[in-house]
């Protein structure tokens, strides 16, 4: 329960991060709160730890001149429930990110470490695939791309991410106009790893997003269902063509009820 | 790696590998015992202390990181003269610990909780359920919640 020994060594600008992690078997260390537990049951060994704590660029949370919302790596979960912008315009991430853990681990916790750890019960990516999020990823060698939610997540626990790269920014695409979103989930224990959940994104005009977690092992985007809801179906009808494809029985049940309860949650006056 | 960390206002140095966690440094070379170390991988809470006022896991935490930085643990609690807070008092008063392992945890935990609802005191008074679920990251393996529960709730002026 104590980790093996390795190398440390903080980064304070995102380019000395990007060298450091350029060194045979380098990891990134974000808020640690999935990390440290695979550290101490020596799951994970790497030779030198590369923490990206003391980097201010990547600790940013702030609305882009474009209007997009734009999260810095390393900004803490807990910052989605303090941002005032965040609740104006994206409340999906603050109502994803409550069910995130505990104050205890928000307050280390980042939303960039989530997304790259890619764990298939995780809140956030789920919430971000529904709001057509695109990832930044930047190595020394290989420079900046950007990925879309379904390339960035391949897998559990995998990601598009290469040993040298990192994730620096998530970009979240200004909201659709009178958008109204919700966020459902079924966990054992508030706080715990959701066994199931649900991401509704709904505007008025044509637009229809409507994101699962625990439907396959990475976030599913259903698109049957976001036709039928652009195309006016009612909740119950939606909710079954999201969780139609499912061959679980308890799974589609539980999914189509959380995704009901998270529509009618956006369509509520 | 020598660091120097400052807890309840004292400042402790060390030397430290990298690997050393923050509950191992807070222990062993603070002495400070009051924390307590449970499951050593974010689930159980024993070990939560307040790093600049925020409540975090010290097993999820190394130790170098926190060089510089301010803690404060259970022994920081009570004032110079050993005087409870209302907290504190409240767990007493509700036979809020049975064995006592998780209590520390369970008083870093709402001790920043009732700091935070202090920043916002329009907020409306939370709920018993509110409250369970603002204390589901610790465990009492006695199972001694409604004593906790009970205490927290008093001692954030809702106590029906």
């Amino acid at each position: 329960m104590k980790p093996a020994p390795f190398d440390y060594a903080p980064a304070t600008s995102l380019h000395e991060a990007l060298t450091l992690l350029t060194r045979e078997d380098a990891r990134p260390l974000a808020g640690g709160q999935s990390l440290v537990p695979m550290l101490n049951f020596r799951l994970a060994r790497p030779a030198l730890l590369v923490d990206l704590n003391p980097v201010e660029e990547l600790a940013r949370l702030e609305v882009a001149p474009d209007g997009s919302l734009r999260i810095g790596a390393m900004a803490r979960q807990a910052s989605l429930l303090h941002s005032v912008q965040v609740a104006a315009g994206w409340p999906l991430l603050a109502d994803a990110v409550m069910h995130v853990g505990h104050a205890a681990t928000r307050s280390r916790g980042t939303v960039g470490g989530s997304v790259a750890h890619a764990d298939p019960k995780a809140e956030l990516p789920v919430a971000l695939a529904a709001l057509d999020a695109r990832f930044h990823v930047r190595s020394r060698e290989r420079g900046s791309r950007t990925l879309r939610a379904a390339e960035f997540s391949s897998g559990p626990f995998t990601t598009a991410l290469r040993e040298d790269e990192l994730l620096v920014e998530i970009e979240v695409p200004a909201p659709h106009a009178g958008a109204r979103m919700a966020f459902a989930e079924h966990a054992r224990t508030h706080g715990d790893f959701a066994v199931a959940g649900a991401a509704v994104v709904l505007a008025p005009g044509d637009h229809a997003a409507i994101a699962l977690l625990g439907a396959a092992a990475v976030p599913v985007r259903v698109e049957a269902a976001e036709r039928a809801a652009r195309d006016g179906a009612a909740a119950p009808e939606v909710a079954r063509l999201a969780a139609a494809g499912i061959d679980d029985a308890y799974r589609r049940a539980l999914l189509t009820t959380l995704t009901e309860r998270a529509l009618r949650r956006v369509l509520a006056p | 790696m020598r660091i120097s960390v400052q807890i309840n206002g004292r400042t402790y140095a060390g030397d430290v590998e990298p690997r050393t966690l923050l509950s191992d440094f807070i222990r062993h070379q603070a002495g400070l015992t009051g924390t307590h170390v449970g499951c050593e991988h974010g689930v159980c809470g024993a070990c939560t202390v307040q790093l600049d006022g925020e409540p975090i896991r010290a097993c999820l935490m190394l130790a170098v990181q926190a060089n510089g930085r301010a803690l404060t643990t259970v022994e920081g609690l009570a004032g110079p003269g050993g005087e409870l807070t209302a907290l504190q008092r409240a767990f007493t008063e509700h036979h809020a610990l049975q064995c006592g392992f998780c209590t520390s945890g369970f008083l870093m935990t709402a001790d920043a909780l009732m700091r935070r609802r202090q920043l916002d005191p329009a907020a409306p008074p939370l709920t018993e359920a509110e409250v369970r679920a603002e204390l589901a990251g610790n465990l009492c393996r006695c199972t001694g919640y409604e004593g906790i529960v009970s205490a927290v709730l008093e001692a954030l002026g809702t106590a029906s």
